[in-house]
């Protein structure tokens, strides 16, 4: 399977997605995520701090999964230069914001990951790598990931659509739901996921097709229990995520005949509550070329920060505080029943 | 192409209050209840109303908790074997009731 952008899909373009979502709203009569904002005096929606700053250190990736929302895989090349990452560096050397939280793609094919890595250790900060666990077999090179990431105290954040080989397959690719039990061995054996060893790993549920994620209780317990009796494996928690329309998971649900119900569930299943948790208000995105943006989704919609200085050179702590942040109607994915983040429901 | 199914329908379930308020209200809160954390989990609950939706062959049941148990996370094996087991207490009580046939049979036969 190739990217979007590599078949030449329409839907590669961030204009042609804004698009579609716009349209199909317009058509439908569906209240605008900007409406129901305004509706609960959320409009425009501002910051609260800068937390976290997400840094997206590349869109290559050694798997396609069909639902991936940067439209990642082997065949892109966009990757973050040392440069870009020292920048983001000297950003954190001037501020204090607490954590770090590194993605991709698979963030670990950067030649540069590791160099970067210890850099922002060195100054103290929580790290975050959002690991797709297949990385860690795919070559003998990356085999000694889990000790690295012992060695520097990182979160290990893994995605893990179902706990059986079916639906993992489906959604990642085949062989991925046994390379990843491979993997969560292999972290499991250095301390991951093991009670007081302080070593994090957490995962991260996701529906496996058109529908929304259940209760993150429930689902945790049922992962908790499978993955222990039928692997012996241990985590510490199941981040349940819903999938953002965005990118590959666009064209799914296109091509399948579900975008409009889908839609349909999420406008309907609008909280409050989870609107003001929005993981936007808290977090900076960085992506592979140095530009700011409210959140990884506006990032693959080419949404830069509504500041003047949109890059991490010009990184300007104030100015973002005082930001709009930029909403559109595939916030409705952030906001539907408990609400998702990058750490799980908001509400 | 006009069918007596609308998947449109479900979503106005809640409408049959308009003739009918008080009993409509008391229904959903009941209904509310029942599928409620209890002694069995909502996910069991939602297994028996896809297996019971499939017996009484209530289409809009079946799409609702089709989603259901698929957002509760039961695997497609799950949900199909609660179907067998519904199939199989209606193929059961089909023919455990031709023992009535057989005693027939038998008390009207030379
Ligand atoms: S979802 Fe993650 S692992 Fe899958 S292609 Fe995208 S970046 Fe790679
Ligand atoms: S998609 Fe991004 S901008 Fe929109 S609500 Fe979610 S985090 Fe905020």
């Amino acid at each position: 399977m190739k990217s979007l952008k590599a078949s030449g899909h329409q839907l590669a373009s961030a204009a042609a997605q804004i698009e579609l979502l716009e349209q199909q709203a317009e058509t439908r009569q569906r209240p605008t995520f900007r409406n129901q904002l305004e509706s609960i005096d959320l409009f425009p929606l501002r910051p609260t701090g800068i937390d976290v700053l997400q840094i997206n250190v590349g869109k290559m990736c050694n798997q396609v999964c069909k639902h991936c929302h940067v439209d990642a895989g082997p065949d892109r090349k966009e990757i973050m230069t040392r440069e870009t990452m020292q920048q983001c560096i000297d950003v954190l050397a001037q501020t204090n914001i607490p954590v770090v939280d590194l993605t991709g793609g698979a963030p670990e094919m950067n030649p540069n990951f590791r160099w970067f890595v210890e850099e922002i250790k060195k100054l103290g900060r929580h790290v975050i790598v959002r690991c797709n666990l297949t990385i860690i077999v795919a070559n003998p090179k990356y085999n000694d990931l889990p000790d690295f990431f012992r060695q520097h105290q990182i979160e290990v954040v893994s995605s893990l659509p179902f706990y059986n080989a079916d639906k993992t397959d489906r959604q990642r690719g085949q062989g991925v739901f046994q390379d990843s039990i491979k993997a969560l061995h292999m972290l499991n054996a250095v301390g991951y996921g093991q009670p007081d060893t302080g070593l994090v790993l957490n995962l991260v549920y996701n529906p496996a097709g058109a529908f929304m994620p259940g209760s993150q209780v429930s689902l945790e317990q049922q992962f908790k229990r499978v993955l222990l009796s039928e692997f012996g494996i241990v985590f510490n928690s199941l981040f349940a995520i819903t999938n953002i329309p965005v990118s590959r998971y666009l064209d799914y649900l296109v091509a399948s005949g579900n975008y409009d119900s889908y839609m349909e569930k999420l406008v309907n299943a609008f909280n409050p509550t989870a609107a003001a948790g929005v993981m936007c208000r808290n977090m900076i995105s960085v992506g592979w070329d140095g530009q700011l943006y409210d959140c990884d989704f506006n990032q693959m919609l080419d949404l830069t920060v509504r500041v003047p200085g949109r890059h991490i050179s010009e990184f300007d702590a104030d100015a973002l505080m005082q930001r709009a942040i930029i909403v559109n109607e595939h916030c409705y994915g952030c906001t539907a029943g408990a609400g998702s983040s990058c750490g799980g429901t908001t509400a | 192409m006009e069918t007596y199914y609308d998947p449109a329908d479900l979503k106005k379930f809640g409408q049959i209050s308009e003739f009918q308020k008080e009993l409509a209200d008391k229904f959903f809160s009941y209904y509310g209840s029942v599928f409620a954390e209890g002694a069995l989990t909502a996910r069991e609950k939602s297994l028996i109303a896809l297996a019971v939706a499939h017996t009484v062959q209530c289409a809009y049941c079946i799409d609702a908790y089709t989603n259901d148990t698929l957002e509760k996370g039961c695997t497609e094996e799950q949900m199909m074997e609660a179907v067998h087991v519904a199939a199989a207490i209606r193929s059961g009580s089909t023919l455990v009731h031709s023992v009535q046939m057989m005693n027939k049979v038998k008390q009207v036969s030379m």
